[in-house]
C-alpha cells in the first residue's frame, strides 16, 4: 500500500490543459504505462494458457494422486516464477515495488512444502491474478495497442481523402476528428489501465495481508508459548527425576560410607584414608548436584513460590544480598520461572565477575507487570555482546515477551532491570 | 530412645535406620506416607519422630503437617524435620509457642554422619536443630536495623545460637574460650535488645522471634 502513490513518480510539470495534454504524449510515464500494458498482455496470454492448463491437469489426474501432486507443485512453481515475473515487470515499468513473499524454508520435504503452498492464501491471491492477466491484462493491453494505433492512424484519413479520395470528405474529417480524440486521450486512458493493473497487483501479489500477518502472529506466540512451556515441564522432569534418583542414591551412599568411617575406627590407616577421602567425594559430588538441580529449577519455587526461592537463594550467596519481595501472590510459573534464573545469574555474576560487596534484590508487581531488578556494587563493565550469560538471559526474559535493561558503566555500579507482563 | 522414621524413599529409609541402630538408637517403624507416621506415633509412642517433609500422596509438605499435628497431641515427643530445601516460614511454624525438641535440617546433612547424630541428640534430649540454611535465610529477612550493629563475629555467634547449639558447641566451632563466647552473647542481646536468658533453647526462640519479627 505504500507504492500506491504511482502517479507522483514523474512530473508532467504545468496543468495548463492544452500544454498538458501534448505533453503527455511523449512523456516518459506514459510510454512506461503502455509498454508496462503490452509487456502485460504478452505474459496474460502465457500465463493464462499456462495455469488453465496445469489447473486442469491437476483436475484431470486427480485420481491417480501421484500425478495431481507433481501437476500441483508444477503449477506452484509456475506461480512463482509468473509473480517474479509479474513483480519485476511493475518494477521496470511503474517503478512500483511489491512486497516479495517469505523465503521459502530450505529443506522441507518435497510434499509437505507442496502442501504448504497450497494451503498458503498468498498462492490462490497469486493464481488469481495471473488468472485475471490473462482477461484483464489482456484486454488492457489491447485496449492501450488499439488507442494509439487509431489515434496515431485515423487523423491522417483527412489527408488520404484529400489525396487519394474514395472515402467523402465528411467521413474523413470524422475520422481525423475521432483519431485526435483518442490521440489526445490515450496517455490518459493507459496510464488509468496502468493504476487499475497496479491496484489489482498491490492487492493480490503482496506477499500477505494484514489479517494473515496477524494470524501468523497469533500462531506464532502460540507455538513459543508451547515451546516454553515445553522447555519449563523438561527442566521439572529433570529436576523430579534427579531428586528421585541421583540424589536419593548419593545421599545414601555418602551415608553409608559416613557409618563406615565412623564405625571402622579401628581398621589399618590406609582403609580408613580411603573410606574417609570417598565420603568426602560423596558429599562434596551431593552439594554439586544439589546446586546443578537449584540452577536449573529448584522445587521450592514450583512448591512456595518465588518469595521463598529467592530467599534461599540470598541466603547462599557469598556476597550479602538485601531481598525485598512485594508481591500479592503467586506469578505464572513460566514469569516465576525466568525471574529466579534472572536473580540467579545475576548474583553470579555479581559475585564471580564484578566482585561486588553488597547486593541489592528488588522484586514488585505493578500494573500486570513484574519487575525485577538487581544492583550491585561492583567494578561494573557487564555487556551483553561479550559472552557471559547476559544474552542467553535477555533470551530467556524475551521468551516470555519481558525485556532486560543492563545498566553498567565501567567502576560500576550494575544495575540489572527486568520487566515481564504478567497477570495475577 | 525409641525413633520412628518417616521418609517415602526405600533407600533413604533404610540408610536412616541403619545409622541410627549403628548409634544404638532403637529404631521401632518406618513408615513412608504422613498418615502412616501418625499411626505408627499413636502406636509405639517414640521419643522421635524423623520425618521427611515431602511424602506422598501430593509431595509438598505432608511432613509439616503432620510434624504440627504430632507436636499438638504429644507434646513431649521430638520431631526432627529433614528436607530438600529449607523454607524458614516451616521453622516458625513448628517453633511457634513453647517448643522443645525440634529439629529442621537438609536432607544432604545425614552425610555428614557426627554431625547429624549430634543434632538429632539434641532434639531427643529437647533441644534445637536449626539448619544453617534456614538461620541465614532469616538472616537475610531481617537485614538493616539493629543486626548491622553486630560485629561480624558476633553475627557467626548469633547463627550458631540460632541453629541450638550450645555455648561449648559454639565456642568449638568458632575456636574461641567459652567465657568469650559468653561475653559475644551478652553484646548481641544488649545489642539487639533481647531479654536474656539461661536456657538455650529459650535462647533460640528469643533470637527466631526477633529474626522473625
Amino acid at each position: 500500500m505504500t507504492y500506491m502513490t504511482i502517479t507522483a513518480t514523474d512530473s508532467d510539470g504545468v496543468r495548463s490543459a492544452p500544454g498538458t495534454a501534448l505533453r503527455a504524449l511523449w512523456s516518459a510515464r506514459t510510454w512506461r504505462a503502455t509498454t508496462h500494458l503490452v509487456t502485460g498482455l504478452l505474459i496474460g496470454l502465457a500465463s493464462f494458457v499456462g495455469v488453465f492448463l496445469l489447473v486442469a491437469a491437476t483436475f484431470t489426474l486427480a485420481p491417480t494422486l501421484v500425478g495431481a501432486v507433481l501437476s500441483m507443485a508444477l503449477l506452484l512453481v509456475v506461480n512463482r516464477a509468473l509473480t517474479a515475473l509479474q513483480r519485476s515487470r511493475f518494477a521496470a515499468f511503474l517503478n512500483l515495488q511489491i512486497q516479495r513473499p517469505a523465503a521459502p524454508v530450505t529443506g522441507e520435504p518435497f510434499v509437505r512444502r507442496t502442501l504448504r503452498g497450497l494451503g498458503a492464501g498468498s498462492t490462490w491471491r497469486q493464481l488469481g491474478y495471473h488468472v485475471l492477466a490473462g482477461v484483464f491484462g489482456v484486454l488492457a493491453g489491447a485496449i492501450a495497442i488499439a488507442v494509439w494505433s487509431a489515434g496515431l492512424t485515423f487523423p491522417l484519413a483527412f489527408l488520404y481523402t484529400q489525396a487519394w479520395g474514395g472515402i467523402s470528405l465528411a467521413a474523413g474529417a470524422a475520422s481525423t476528428v475521432t483519431g485526435l480524440v483518442l490521440l489526445f486521450a490515450a496517455p490518459w486512458i493507459v496510464r488509468t489501465l496502468a493504476m487499475a493493473d497496479a491496484a489489482i497487483a498491490q492487492a493480490l501479489l503482496s506477499a500477505e495481508s494484514t489479517e494473515e500477518l496477524t494470524h501468523r502472529v497469533v500462531t506464532l506466540a502460540a507455538s513459543r508459548e508451547g515451546v516454553v512451556d515445553a522447555a519449563d515441564t523438561e527442566r521439572r522432569r529433570i529436576e523430579r527425576d534427579l531428586h528421585d534418583g541421583a540424589q536419593q542414591r548419593l545421599t545414601s551412599l555418602a551415608m553409608n560410607l559416613g557409618i563406615a568411617r565412623a564405625s571402622l575406627a579401628d581398621a589399618p590407616e590406609p582403609a580408613r584414608d580411603v573410606i574417609a577421602q570417598a565420603h568426602d567425594e560423596a558429599k562434596h559430588a551431593l552439594v554439586e548436584l544439589r546446586d546443578v538441580v537449584r540452577g536449573m529449577h529448584p522445587a521450592v519455587l514450583d512448591d512456595r513460590g518465588l518469595d521463598a526461592a529467592l530467599s534461599g537463594l540470598a541466603a547462599r550467596s557469598p556476597v550479602p544480598v538485601r531481598l525485598d519481595v512485594q508481591m500479592p501472590e503467586r506469578a505464572a510459573r513460566e514469569v516465576e520461572a525466568v525471574a529466579y534464573f534472572v536473580v540467579s545469574e545475576a548474583l553470579t555474576n555479581a559475585t564471580t565477575h564484578a566482585h561486588a560487596s553488597s547486593i541489592d534484590v528488588r522484586v514488585k508487581f505493578e500494573r500486570d507487570r513484574l519487575q525485577v531488578t538487581v544492583t550491585d556494587d561492583g567494578n561494573g563493565g557487564a555487556d551483553p555482546a561479550r559472552g557471559t550469560g547476559l544474552d542467553g538471559l535477555r533470551k530467556r526474559v524475551s521468551s516470555v515477551d519481558g525485556t532486560l535493561h543492563i545498566s553498567s558503566p565501567p567502576g560500576g555500579p550494575t544495575t540489572l532491570t527486568a520487566e515481564m507482563p504478567c497477570a495475577l | 530412645m525409641r525413633v520412628v522414621i518417616a521418609e517415602d524413599s526405600v533407600l533413604l529409609r533404610e540408610g536412616l535406620a541403619r545409622l541410627l541402630q549403628t548409634a544404638d538408637i532403637e529404631v521401632v517403624d518406618t513408615v513412608s506416607d504422613a498418615d502412616a507416621l501418625l499411626r505408627a506415633a499413636d502406636e509405639h509412642r517414640p521419643d522421635l519422630a524423623v520425618v521427611d517433609v515431602r511424602m506422598p500422596p501430593d509431595y509438598t509438605d505432608e511432613g509439616v503437617r503432620a510434624a504440627l499435628v504430632l507436636r499438638r497431641q504429644w507434646p513431649d515427643m521430638a520431631v526432627l524435620l529433614l528436607s530438600q530445601y529449607v523454607e524458614e516460614r516451616y521453622a516458625v511454624d513448628l517453633l511457634t509457642g513453647e517448643t522443645s525438641g525440634v529439629g529442621y535440617l537438609l536432607k544432604d546433612r545425614v552425610a555428614d554422619v557426627t554431625e547429624f547424630l549430634d543434632a538429632l541428640h539434641r532434639v531427643m534430649d529437647g533441644g534445637t536443630a536449626l539448619d544453617p540454611e534456614v538461620v541465614s535465610q532469616l538472616l537475610v529477612r531481617r537485614q538493616g536495623d539493629p543486626l548491622d550493629r553486630l560485629t561480624p563475629r558476633e553475627r557467626d555467634v548469633l547463627g550458631l545460637m540460632a541453629e541450638g547449639r550450645s555455648n561449648t558447641n559454639i565456642a568449638q566451632a568458632l575456636v574461641l574460650s567459652d567465657s568469650a563466647v559468653a561475653k559475644h552473647i551478652n553484646n548481641i542481646f544488649t545489642k539487639l535488645d533481647i531479654p536474656p536468658t539461661d536456657s538455650s533453647n529459650r535462647r533460640v526462640l528469643a533470637v527466631l522471634q526477633f529474626l522473625h519479627s
